[in-house]
Order: C-alpha cells, then structure tokens, then sequence
C-alpha cells in the first residue's frame, strides 16, 4: 500500500531532502506514525497533544483535512497528503 | 537584496492601500531557483483582520500547486501592518516557514506615505536586506 506524502521545504531536513515520501496507515494519524518510523522528528510537527498543528496545513487529495475528520481521516492507497505551513501572521 | 520591479512593488503598495484598515496579504512568485519575482498573486486574507492575516487554506493549496506545476516557488511573500511599523512581529517571525522567501513587510498607518522593507526570516531570526527598485 502506497501513499504519497508531499513535504514542504521546511520539514525536507526530516526526510534528507526528498520532497516527496510514501507510507501506509487506514488513517492520517497510522500514516503519520508510520512515517515517524523512517523520518523521526517529523510527526511533531504536524502533531501536538490537541491533534492537527494549527498553522499546519494538511490535504488529502485536494481538501484541508480540518473540513474531513482531521487526524480520524481515513487514507487508503493512491491518495496524496500534502503538508503546508500556513502564512500567517500580524500586528504582534 | 530584494530586486523586484515597478510594476509589481506598485502592485503590492495598492494591494495594501486597497485593504486598509485590514492587513492585505500576497505571494509574489518566480522561476524556481531565480530569486526574481515575477507574477503578483493577491490573496486573501482568510482573518479579515486589522491585526492578523491567513492565507485562506485551499487558496493556497492551489497557488503552490500552480507554482509547483510552472517550476516557480514564492520569491515573495507580502503582508501590510495597518497601524504600526513595516518590521515583522513576533508573529510573523514564528510563523515564517518557506525558507528561501523574502518577506516584504509594508505599513500603511500613514496616509502620504507606505513604507516598504524586505527580510530575510529563518529559525526566529530577521534579516533586513535592502530593496532595489527596477524600472
């Protein structure tokens, strides 16, 4: 089972550059832990104690995962996750 | 160094003018590995805020995803602070995440005039780096 995972510049360091990796999982949440097996460090920054990072941005296929069932999204082989910081900021 | 043209630091300058009292927000984007902007992409600001600004999230998906398709990457990337200096705040500097951006910070708390900086943003610390002007 297969699926592709984009990684945005900032977390390439997490995966020696590649921008793209694979992994498997029913679920984001399995494929994220299944990542953090060949990429440690990188689940951390997609995940803190209250689920989904809030100014990480996660797709499956096209759709922010926030409007799915965020981590509980269920993945299956040949879909594509996307990982993108947001841009934010502001005044303070 | 920021070398970016007329055209589109006039074209950020009235985005800014344009969202005022909210922070207006964009993308510049360049040829992968050019460094020189080259498209002016406004984008919304998914906050509506005098205060804070987000790119809305499927926006910008599929902004990267033109950019990654036409071999560009976001040379620039801009926002306006609308009542205080055109120097990135604690939270611009902690949410900066693409690494080869030049964020160009502009103020429009004055009526005549709109200050516009360029810097560098990478593991919490700010660069500012001068802005040449081409015509």
């Amino acid at each position: 089972m297969a699926i592709e995972v984009r990684i945005p510049t900032i977390l390439r360091t997490y995966t020696d550059g590649a921008k793209q990796v694979e992994g498997s999982g029913a679920t984001l949440d399995e494929l994220f832990t299944d990542l953090e097996q060949r990429h440690g460090g990188l689940r951390e920054r997609l995940v803190d104690a209250k689920g989904l990072r809030r100014f990480v941005n996660v797709y499956l296929n096209d759709e922010d995962v926030r409007f799915l069932s965020g981590l509980e999204t269920p993945v299956k082989d040949g879909d594509t996750v996307t990982v993108l910081p947001a841009v934010a900021g502001g005044t303070r | 160094m920021l070398t970016i043209s007329r055209d589109l630091h006039d074209k950020i300058v009235a985005h800014a003018r344009a969202d005022h009292p909210d922070e207006a927000c964009g993308v510049l984007a360049g040829r992968a590995g050019s460094d020189r902007p080259a498209r002016f992409i406004a984008m919304e600001n998914a906050e509506r805020s005098p205060t804070f600004y987000r790119f809305d999230s499927g926006e910008q998906f599929r902004v990267w995803q033109q950019m990654d398709e036409a071999d560009e990457e976001p040379v620039v990337i801009y926002h306006s602070h609308t009542a205080t200096q055109a120097y990135p705040s604690r939270t611009d500097i902690s949410y900066a995440s693409e690494p080869n951006a030049h964020y160009v910070l502009v103020s429009t708390r004055d009526e005549d005039q709109t200050e516009f900086r360029s810097f560098r943003i990478g593991d919490g610390v700010v660069t500012e780096e001068p802005v040449t002007v081409v015509e």
